[in-house]
């Protein structure tokens, strides 16, 4: 319970931020007419790909001088897969998103 | 990072993941208008780029080492494989393909989510667990949950559904609950709670398995876009490890957004989110035996005959299109009918198909304009005045049971109200039932008159019909 509190208390700004996101996401998303559901859907998927900073991070201030440890070699490979899941989210993402709008757009006359 | 002396880089990267969380923001907002939409993904994605790109050479760790070249060139090589398949895969597939497409990056999402948290964990400069462990769990059922769901829209497997799955899986799910909250309290040595973490993370696995498995049809969107959703609060964890505002603000806008879409979803087929994940359809039984009526064929030619003297007609498309492939046939129909001065509209039910707004992905690539694409609200008042409706694959969502039958399991779903139309016409392979297993009286119904045969199959008759008319 303490450590709960704890960080509550330590995270605080980041909670106050997740409440108004949460608020803000539900505005922006309301009212979607159907027809971009699946665009919508897809670029939104793109988005939660930024777990790659994440992994960018990490492969990042991997310590590769000192790969002869196990425990270092496979969290830098980790690392890696990690990196490389985020960029098949983050770029496939946003293409295949880009190319269904180009599919709605092309139609307007 | 509070230790140590801030420098300009630091308040410069800082600076930028505050605008690439804007960049999102505005991204998503343009993205949910037609005119702005690829606008809107393009800001989305300039967004994330700046981010990648400030982090790998602003960023400083606990110590205050930047990013080193031996390392910058693995990210690089790492990125730019990733990207590369990821592009190709992206432009190459068919676009009937998309709904396990969006499954398939989803699924990669919640992995790369995973494992940062899974590293991240055995990081003893990481002093926030309850968010690791979260990232965890929540990214590993994503990206199983995600991977089962791209099985089933690519055919490979199938839904199976048994009663006492519904209570496996909850025994799973308390079991992960009871892990998490075990591992954070507990007070036992680090080396016995990293395999416990392991034992966590193959437990999220096989829930996320188990949770998809039974979940099939129509309620395959709902899944989808909830999938979506935990994969951005999956992301927003590793944002929190991080502290990294762009990460925290990007995962749960996600997250809030792809929650909001899948109670739409639900509401549109008025049942709740728990009731989809539990899978209440098929028990329905009892439903009133009313009397049935004959069901009434029509040949290609009355059709076509019927069709092209019309003034209005309204096509509601279904999975079964999809799965037919038939969109450009159905588009060739339309066109020929307009030449002949046949208004042709399409109604679109919010959860027909497989993935929210999966119609309107099918039929836009066989060029029919969007403006064409009418939604059920919008679309239902005008069905009295339509002369012919034509349901091409669809069943459930044409249903007038939902409306006036209280025992059927559907009742009180919103439906388009084909059998207001002064004809309707039903393009089915057979009699056989929806993905809700219950009887349409719409067959049956003195207006109505059935067109056998696969959609393409039929479609194809009817327009080398009109044709020859």
């Amino acid at each position: 319970m303490e450590s709960i509190l704890q960080f509550f208390y330590t995270n605080k700004e980041a909670i106050f931020i997740i409440a108004l996101t949460i608020f803000l996401g539900l505005e922006v998303i309301s009212n979607v007419p159907s027809v971009l559901h699946t665009p919508l859907m897809s670029g939104a998927n793109a988005i939660s790909g930024v777990i790659i900073i994440g992994g960018i991070i990490l492969v990042g201030h991997a310590d590769l001088a000192n790969l002869g440890d196990a425990s270092n070699l496979v969290n830098l490979i980790l690392g890696i897969f990690a990196l490389l899941f985020g960029t098949l989210n983050v770029i496939g993402g946003f293409v295949v998103t880009d190319r269904m709008l180009e599919m709605f757009k092309k139609k307007k006359k | 990072m509070d230790a140590l002396n801030i420098t300009n880089g630091d308040i410069i990267l800082e600076f930028i993941y505050l605008l690439s969380a804007l960049f999102f923001v505005a991204g998503l907002k343009l993205l949910s208008n037609p005119e702005s939409a690829r606008r809107g993904n393009l800001w989305a994605a300039t967004g994330m780029i700046m981010a990648m790109i400030a982090t790998m050479i602003l960023h400083r760790d606990g110590h205050g080492n930047s990013i080193q070249g031996g390392n910058l060139v693995i990210i690089l090589v790492a990125i730019a494989f990733g990207g590369v398949i990821g592009a190709v895969i992206a432009r190459r597939i068919k676009m009937t393909a998309m709904p396990q497409l969006v499954s398939f990056f989803n699924a990669t999402g919640g992995a790369a989510s995973a494992l940062v948290a899974l590293i991240e964990y055995s990081n003893p400069e990481n002093q926030s667990a309850i968010v690791t462990i979260l990232g965890l769990v929540i990214g590993s059922i994503a990206f199983s949950g995600s991977m089962i769901a791209y099985g089933k829209l690519n055919g490979n497997i199938r839904d199976i559904f048994v009663k006492w799955m519904t209570y496996v899986n909850l025994v799973i799910l308390a079991s992960v609950i009871f892990l998490i909250i075990f591992i954070l309290t507990s007070g036992m040595p680090a080396e016995s709670k990293q395999i416990l973490v392991y034992v966590l993370l193959a437990i999220a696995l096989i829930y996320g398995v188990s949770f998809v498995m039974p979940i099939g049809g129509a309620d395959m969107p709902v899944v989808i876009s909830l999938l979506n959703s935990l994969t951005g609060i999956a992301a927003a964890m590793g944002g929190f490890i991080y502290q990294n505002q762009a990460m925290i603000l990007g995962g749960i806008f996600v997250g809030a957004a792809g929650m909001i879409l899948t109670i739409l979803m639900c509401r549109a087929m008025n049942r709740s989110l728990i009731n989809v994940i539990i899978g209440a359809f098929g028990g329905g039984g009892a439903a009133v035996d009313r009397e049935k009526g004959v069901v009434k064929e029509i040949s290609a030619t009355d059709l076509a005959v019927m069709l092209n003297y019309s003034s209005r007609v309204v096509i509601v498309p279904g999975y079964g299109l999809a799965v037919a492939q038939a969109q450009h046939t159905c588009s060739e129909l339309d066109q020929l009918l307009e030449a002949n001065g046949v208004e042709v509209k399409y109604a679109i039910h919010p959860v027909a198909g497989r993935m929210p707004g999966h119609m309107n992905v099918l039929l836009a690539e066989a060029d029919v304009p969007y403006e064409k694409l009418i939604e059920m609200d919008e679309i239902n008042p005008d069905m009295p005045k339509t002369d012919v409706a034509v349901v091409i694959g669809a069943n459930d969502v044409v249903n007038p049971a939902a409306l006036d039958d209280p025992s059927s399991p559907i009742y009180g779903m919103p439906i388009i109200k084909v059998h207001e139309a002064k004809n309707v016409i039903v393009m089915k392979r057979g009699m056989g039932k929806g993905y809700a297993a219950i009887e349409n009286y719409l067959f049956y119904a003195d207006n109505t008159r059935m067109f056998f045969g696969s959609a393409k199959d039929s479609l194809q008759k009817l327009v080398n019909e009109i044709k020859a008319l």
